[in-house]
């Protein structure tokens, strides 16, 4: 059985768990499995997902932020 | 369908120079385009933007924007998941890619395969990884081919020229295996910006012009049907489709990136930051491809599927005509030209791509693992042309004499066994604890399981309705089957690493980072 070494300086940082966010977000579907509150008549079911096309690329950007920092 | 003149004109424009492009690539970054290295990994120099063009022609494909609105016109809510599932692949790509691009390009791996063969050091293991990828991808090009045959459908331009039948989409056909085959990964990478630069002007003015027109959203989300536009509600006895919905968004997710022109698409580019970099711009296309499902109800309240003028169409394509019906009924003849060539040319990049990895795989882990070990790099580079060639030979006459339903059928099987991959290509790159034995063990017991459920379905969905204590689950069967592998392979590898330990990995945790 071969672990691979813990990797020194690479401690887990919370930052990752911003890469959960978009999971627990559309994943529970019946929170967002209903039509109001609806945005310009678009019903709310459609319009939560599409903010999230977004709202994810948001979370990864502090985590890829944090990543940069480690490098240098 | 009459043909349109103007529209065909502007197409057959556009198409041509794009076709041009692809030929003029091999020219670009000049190099020696007789090695796999160069032809079917573009050197490995693409920097962020041409990367967020290349997997972004790749991923969304041209099917992709048939099919997606196809579903909402047809079923509503439930064909909403594609936007959930392109949603959830980036955190995936941002976390586990980087890896996989650090140690294959310091090991010079091409292919996922490759990678599994040095890690694991077993053939076997590595052939089972490229049979899944070529099996899962050649079905995908065949659909590409037949989000063509739409569109030349919808330009009316007859499908049998001087006694051939189905002559446009081969010639077509013949024009991408020709470039593919000269320039490689560098012809596809410059005919994606063009074509993604087409896509995005379609989208735009679509989602603009086309509201306006039917009176705004509030007026199209009326027209919906209200049992369609939500997820049936779970019940008692059944957690219901919101379930089916979120299984399905998940392995959907988890299988993408493990399709072998992803791959490709991926360990082409020039660094990991570069990979990183993506999985916060991509999402672009995401919300693109949200924005065209909702053609799909537009659809349905500009009417089309009554109108006699596009019965024939239906009558051909089913629900897959529903986005060319409504931007011939809503737009002049010189854009459905446009938009129609933004498909095509969309159905050409990633058949391309995919072509090109099947070629990596059959070339790499089959051609010279198992056929000719002491190929020359040049040997190597020809072995992966053909290949290519030979995939989207067989991809075209598969179309040709298959109904459309069957390669369909297909890639939905295909889209259960790629997902099987996981343990071996995903988790390793974590842990090397697992036995190789133990991983083709899972990977068998998924593939079986997997294709059992689908087939069960009379392969018509891949939401199989778990019974478990009295309560159904409804969920994607690439879930299920991939439960069921991840439990063998711990089971057998724990059995194996009793018995027999198996140590061999030629790769080293620094590897993994770059």
């Amino acid at each position: 059985m071969i672990e691979d070494k813990p990797e020194t300086g690479r401690k887990f940082h919370p930052v990752y768990l911003l890469l959960a966010v978009p999971f627990v977000a559309l994943l529970w579907v019946p929170f967002y499995n209903r039509a109001e509150p609806s945005l310009w008549g678009i019903p709310f079911f459609y319009w939560y997902q599409m903010a999230w096309t977004l709202l994810g690329a948001a979370c990864t950007w502090p985590v890829y932020r944090h990543e940069e920092r480690r490098r240098k | 369908m009459s043909a349109n003149p103007i529209a065909i004109g502007v197409f057959l424009v556009l198409f041509v120079l794009v076709s041009c492009l692809g030929f003029v690539a091999t020219r670009w970054r000049k190099a020696d385009l007789h090695s796999v290295h160069e032809w079917g990994l573009g050197g490995r120099s693409f920097g962020t933007i041409i990367t967020w063009f290349l997997l972004g022609g790749d991923l969304y494909t041209a099917y992709t924007f048939i099919a997606v609105p196809a579903a909402m016109f047809a079923t509503g809510a439930v064909g909403f998941f594609a936007v959930p599932y392109t949603i959830l692949i980036y955190p995936i790509l941002f976390l586990c890619f980087p890896r996989l691009w650090a140690v294959a390009h310091r090991h010079g791996y091409v292919t996922a395969a490759d990678y599994v063969k040095g890690r694991f050091g077993s053939k076997t293991l590595a052939l089972a990884i490229a049979l899944t990828g070529i099996a899962a991808v050649v079905p995908y090009v065949a659909l590409q081919l037949v989000g063509m045959q739409v569109v030349f459908a919808g330009l009316g331009i007859p499908s049998t020229f001087a006694g051939i039948p189905n002559l446009p989409v081969i010639i077509a056909f013949g024009v991408l295996a020709a470039y593919t085959y000269s320039s490689g990964l560098r012809g596809t990478a410059l005919t994606a910006v063009v074509k993604d630069l087409l896509i995005y002007v379609t989208v735009l003015t679509a989602i603009v012009v086309i509201p306006a027109a039917l009176g705004g959203y509030g007026k199209i989300f009326a027209s919906i049907d209200p049992s369609q536009l939500l997820l049936a509600r779970g019940s008692d006895t059944s957690l219901g489709s919101s379930f089916a919905y979120g299984s399905l968004a998940l392995g959907s997710a988890l299988a993408l990136f493990l399709y072998p022109h992803s791959l490709t698409g991926i360990l082409s580019s020039s660094s990991s930051t570069a990979i990183r970099k993506n999985a916060i711009l991509l999402p672009a296309y995401s919300l693109a491809l949200a924005l065209l499902a909702l053609l799909g109800y537009m659809a349905v309240a500009a009417g089309i599927k009554a109108m006699p003028e596009y019965a024939a169409g239906f009558g051909a394509f089913g629900n897959n005509f529903a986005i060319p019906a409504l931007f011939l009924h809503m737009f002049p003849s010189w854009f459905v030209g446009l938009a129609f060539a933004a498909i095509a040319i969309g159905a050409l990049v990633p058949a391309s791509i995919m072509a090109i990895a099947s070629g990596n795989l059959f070339t790499r882990n089959i051609y010279r693992q198992f056929i000719a070990p002491d190929c020359t790099e040049r040997q190597e580079g020809r072995a992966a042309k053909l290949a290519s060639l030979a995939v989207k030979v067989g991809a075209l006459l598969f179309v040709l004499f298959f109904p459309t339903s069957a390669a369909i059928q297909l890639q939905l099987l295909g889209g259960v066994w790629i997902c099987q991959t996981l343990p071996a290509v995903l988790i390793s790159l974590y842990t090397r604890w697992f036995h190789p034995t133990g991983l083709l063990a899972g990977w068998a017991a998924g593939i079986l399981s997997g294709t059992m459920m689908a087939w069960q379905l009379g392969l018509k969905s891949s939401v199989y309705p778990l019974h478990l204590f009295g309560i159904t689950v409804p969920c994607y069967a690439a879930v299920l089957a991939l439960v069921l592998n991840i439990m063998v392979a711990v089971l057998v590898t724990l059995v194996m690493n009793a018995i027999s330990p198996n140590t061999t990995d030629e790769t080293v945790a620094a590897d993994y980072h770059a």
